[in-house]
């Protein structure tokens, strides 16, 4: 199979292999699995289009973290800082030839993929904060200095992203960059200075919203203003996740999402649709899953000597935990509509590829975890 | 290489930090598990009936109405089919566009097409509209025409009210569109929504409208979240309302209409001892089907705005003074209370001057002596002046009120009027002054305070008729009435006429138990009396109504003509000797006239009402025998229809 030759390695394919996280690797599969049955259901009953594309993605995308895992990782290390400056530059990239979709430019045209490189951009922040954090001293993270250049970083995509427009992915993307130079131990009144700014600033953000991003936000506080409107999606998918029940409808009986009361069901909505499906016991299960993965990150982020291991296994457990916890609440209507996709389950290559790719590297920390990172 | 700086102390900083964001982690979950558990556990039971309220979709249609007969099968008010248009607004492209072509293929006023766009904004969006209830067959293969590009709109064949004639309009009612009224007032309604559903307004219509408007029907559909009907989940073809057969006879309604052509005024029949009611006709008529698919403004207009009040029924809710029809009753009281009797004479002159008031016989040059036959047969209201004087109005009002005057005795019609029997309490009450001893002697001949409408009159005379007994009028067939009851209980339903007539002059105290009647009477012979002088009055010369008698033996009737004035006549007036026809026709005497027939076996009382028609002998009574004759002829018809009834639904 596979064999990394530039890289040197005490390692061999097998050592790696049996290295490999077991409870980590399952339930990245059971996901998977749970997605294909998902999708499946999205696709009206019928192997289709959707069904078919996620599969083979996922095929290839598992495959991918493997290989990532195999790589060792001084190597993700070392190119922690190109892969930023590409995913910027495709991102830039993005703004002059990216294609447009439902008034967003967000998708860069590859013929097997449409990638969006946002999503990459989740990984790439954390990445090159990582190992910026990793580099500095403990004594300087809260000098000035040493502060402009993280925040440099984190606001450049932002805004990149921002005025695609893609409001979730830029949240998504900064909270990864925020979590990370939190880690890192950036003063608490640090924090405090940049929420004062953001409050300070939100009304002239708000300016700035497009029509639809307001009335998503006003929807949120109140769904009912506008059933039929802006407030349909979350009224929808409360009541298919809320008819669920406790054991649910049954696989393929959701009759939300067969008869299309849910929107965007085999992407964001992908949950309420299982919901529907599987009942409570389906959500708990799949909830408890997310929690399994995010745990055996942490986990894997305690076993690390390096700041840049520990900061990126961290950072990327807690940026994975939001990513779920923001599309949860957005499907319960705990949140505003956004746009965030949930890990693996939702269809989407770009989001699957860099979800894998941050999972990728959590399994290279833990297979190398006792090689440095020279 | 390059180093990682910090250490240890850096790796323990992380790690401090990372506790905070794991138990913010923790705090979430409880967030989201929380949601769950509130969503899909506690609150699922909602969610379910929201979901299912997404996915089914329902639409409810009308049932027919029941059919109303006549006696002999004909029907009154009946269904026909119907060309409808519905307009469902979520299926439509351009819904104003699609409007605005069909405003101009039906050619609809502003005011019709802004009512169909209110009514759209009012319901859901899949419910059907319906643009136009009743097109005609040019209109509607027009439509036809243009379908394919009018999406939304869906022709329909429907079934609606059709009334085919007008001398039962009162008395069967319309119906028309419900009123927040009706939902009001009929609590079944409310479980009747469905677009083109019409609630019975008056008469039968109304009185029978829980019955006859039948259960309303509906097809259930699940539905995708853009109203495509995916699958037909369950369908309910509703009930058909019950229908009806009545008492009436419309070949006798429309000679009775007909008589009463161009002339305000209402003819009852009533058979004497079921209390059937065989005619109920007010004129002028109208034409009930207007109201069945909304009547147009202007056609409104000229129903409220005419002088002769068509949509009143004035069988039942018209007021009239009883004037001399009245006299019977006025002796039957008398003679029971034993205050005269028929031998008594008196002097009429014309005129009778009492309490400083002068009252008038409507003879100017008087009837000299006469005794109580003839005061009744010539109508001699000198006599009455002093028969009411001696027996008092609240003696008088207390027989009159046993006779069927000054109460509803049509069940379930909301429009019939009580009328008004006048006594010395109802003046103190309702007036707030004392009786006058004049006002008795005006009562005396049915003038005065006192209000009647024609079906009292008619049972009144029925209830004379019939030997003095409390027959109360019924409608529709197999409403169980007090004699219904009886034949019941007997098992053997004899005729109740051959009944009268064989054991009523035995002791009837134990067979009025039986048959359920009550007689009215202290002693009989006292109804027979009055009855006989009606007979007198009718044919015997010098009979106010001689000159309507039919001379054939079986067709003998007896009756009792009466004028009531509608003002009061000036001494300057009585002079001058004006004609009733030379004054302005308001001020123009009611005519009225009762009567029942035949006298040798009475059958059926009849009272004729011709607002503003004169004398009752000159307008009413000629009326009254043409419609009396007709009924005679019928009678065997009507009794062979009677004994092959059974009492099954219609």
């Amino acid at each position: 199979m596979f064999r990394s030759g530039s890289i040197q390695s005490h390692l061999t394919l097998r050592d790696k292999i049996f290295s490999l996280d077991l409870t980590l690797t399952i339930c990245i599969f059971l996901i998977g699995i749970i997605s294909f049955f998902a999708m499946y259901s999205t696709d009206g009953g019928e192997f289709a289009y959707h069904t078919k594309s996620h599969i083979i993605r996922f095929i290839i995308f598992f495959t991918l973290f493997f290989i990532i895992s195999f790589i060792k990782t001084s190597f993700w290390y070392s190119s922690a800082t190109i892969f930023y400056l590409g995913v910027l530059f495709l991102l830039i990239l993005v703004k002059y030839v990216g294609l447009t979709s439902s008034g967003s430019q967000r998708w860069l045209d590859l013929y097997f993929l449409n990638l969006q490189p946002s999503e990459l951009m989740k990984i790439g922040l954390i990445l090159f904060l990582a190992k910026y954090y990793h580099k500095i001293s403990s004594g300087d993270v809260n000098k000035f200095r040493y502060l402009a250049q993280p925040l440099l970083a984190l606001l450049f995509p932002v805004i990149l992203v921002i005025t695609q427009p893609d409001l979730g992915t830029s949240f998504l993307i900064a909270v990864g960059g925020v979590i990370v130079v939190w880690l890192a131990g950036v003063k608490m009144k640090f924090f405090a200075y940049l929420g004062g700014l953001f409050l300070l600033s939100a009304p002239i953000a708000i300016s700035f919203l497009k029509p639809y991003q307001k009335s998503r936000i006003l929807t949120f506080l109140d769904p009912s203003r506008d059933p039929l409107g802006a407030g349909y999606q979350i009224t929808q998918s409360k009541i298919a996740i809320g008819s669920g029940g406790l054991f649910g409808k049954g696989f393929l009986d959701g009759s939300q999402s067969y008869l299309d009361y849910l929107p965007e069901k085999h992407t964001d909505f992908i949950f309420t649709l299982f919901s529907e499906e599987f009942g409570f016991f389906g959500s708990m299960t799949i909830l408890l899953i997310y929690i399994l993965i995010t745990w055996r990150i942490v986990n894997i982020g305690h076993t690390l000597r390096t700041s840049f291991g520990r900061l990126y296994c961290y950072s990327f457990a807690t940026a994975f935990f939001i990513y779920v916890a923001v599309n949860m609440g957005m499907v319960l209507g705990l949140i505003p509509i956004v746009g965030a996709p949930l890990p693996i389950m939702s269809y989407g290559g770009s989001s699957m590829m860099a979800i894998m790719i941050g999972l990728g590297i959590v399994m290279s920390c833990k297979i190398h975890k006792d090689q440095s990172l020279g | 290489m390059i180093s990682d700086s910090g250490g240890s102390s850096k790796i323990r900083l992380i790690g401090r930090r990372m506790f905070i964001l794991t138990a913010a982690k923790a705090v979430v979950v409880f967030g989201v598990v929380g949601r769950l558990i509130s969503l899909q556990i506690n609150e699922s039971k909602k969610y379910k009936t929201l979901s299912d309220k997404n996915r089914f979709r329902e639409w409810r249609f009308a049932p027919p109405r029941g059919v109303i007969k006549d006696y002999f099968g004909e029907e009154i008010a009946s269904n026909q089919k119907v060309f409808q248009l519905h307009l469902i607004p979520e299926n439509a492209e351009n819904l104003s566009a699609l409007i605005f072509r069909l405003k101009n293929i039906l050619k609809m006023s502003d005011n019709a097409v802004s009512k169909i766009q209110k009514k759209i904004k009012s319901q859901k969006p899949w419910d059907p509209v319906i643009v136009s209830d009743n097109l005609t067959w040019a209109e509607f293969s027009r439509i036809n025409l243009f379908l394919h590009e009018l999406q939304g709109v869906e022709p329909i064949i429907s079934v609606a009210r059709v009334y085919r004639e007008q001398s039962s309009s009162h008395v069967i009612g319309y119906v028309s569109k419900i009123s927040k009224k009706d939902l009001q007032q009929k609590n079944y309604l409310a479980n009747m929504k469905a677009a083109g559903m019409r609630v019975g307004k008056t008469g039968l219509e109304n009185k029978l409208d829980s019955e006859i408007i039948g259960n309303v029907g509906h097809k259930r559909y699940e539905v995708n979240a853009f109203g495509k009907r995916i699958k037909e989940v369950s369908i309910d073809k509703g009930k058909i309302g019950k229908s009806y057969k009545t008492t009436l006879d419309l070949e006798l309604q429309n000679l009775s209409s007909n008589l009463l052509k161009d002339k305000a005024g209402a003819i009852c029949v009533m058979d004497i001892y079921r209390g059937d009611i065989i005619t109920m006709v007010s004129s002028p008529t109208f034409d009930p089907n207007k109201f069945v698919h909304g009547i147009s403004t202007k056609d409104w207009k000229e129903l409220i705005s005419h002088r002769d009040k068509p949509l009143v029924n004035k069988a039942i809710s018209g007021l009239y003074p009883p004037g001399s029809t009245i006299k019977g009753l006025v002796a039957i009281s008398a003679l029971e209370n034993d205050v005269v009797n028929t031998k008594m004479v008196q002097q009429c002159s014309g005129s009778i001057e009492l309490y400083g008031e002068k009252f008038h016989c409507w003879k100017k040059k008087g009837h000299g002596f006469v005794d109580m036959r003839k005061a009744i047969k010539e109508s001699c209201d000198v006599y009455f002046y002093e028969v009411a004087r001696r027996l008092g109005i609240d003696r008088l009002s207390e027989t009159a009120r046993s006779f069927g005057l000054g109460d509803t005795m049509v069940k379930g019609f909301n429009e019939e009027k009580i009328g008004v029997v006048p006594n010395t309490k109802w003046k103190k009450q309702r007036i707030g002054k004392s009786w006058y001893l004049g006002e008795t002697l005006h009562s005396g001949i049915g003038q005065g305070y006192w209000q009647t409408t024609p079906m009292q009159l008619c049972l009144m005379t029925a209830r004379i008729a019939n030997g003095g007994y409390d027959v109360e009028p019924r409608i529709v067939l197999g409403e169980k009435s007090k004699f219904s009851l009886f034949t019941e209980k007997k098992k053997n339903p004899k005729s109740l006429e051959e009944f009268f007539n064989t054991e009523q002059s035995k002791e009837f105290d134990d067979t009025t138990i039986d048959f359920g009647y009550k007689p009215l009477f202290r002693n009989q012979e006292n109804i027979n009396f009055v009855k006989d002088a009606f007979f007198g009055a009718t044919n015997e010369p010098g009979g106010t109504s001689y000159g309507s008698r039919l001379s054939k033996k079986e067709f003998m009737f007896a009756g009792k003509t009466g004028t009531s004035q509608v003002r009061r006549i000036t001494e300057k007036q009585r002079e001058l000797e004006i004609k009733n026809e030379d004054l302005p026709y308001e001020q123009r005497d009611h005519s009225l006239y009762v009567a029942f027939a035949p006298y040798n076996e009475p059958k059926y009382s009849i009272s004729v009402v011709v607002e503003h028609g004169g004398s009752g002998s000159k307008t009413a009574a000629p009326i009254a025998k043409k419609v009396i004759k007709k009924l005679l002829e019928r009678h065997t018809l009507r009794q062979q229809v009677h004994d092959n009834y059974k009492g099954e639904d219609v």
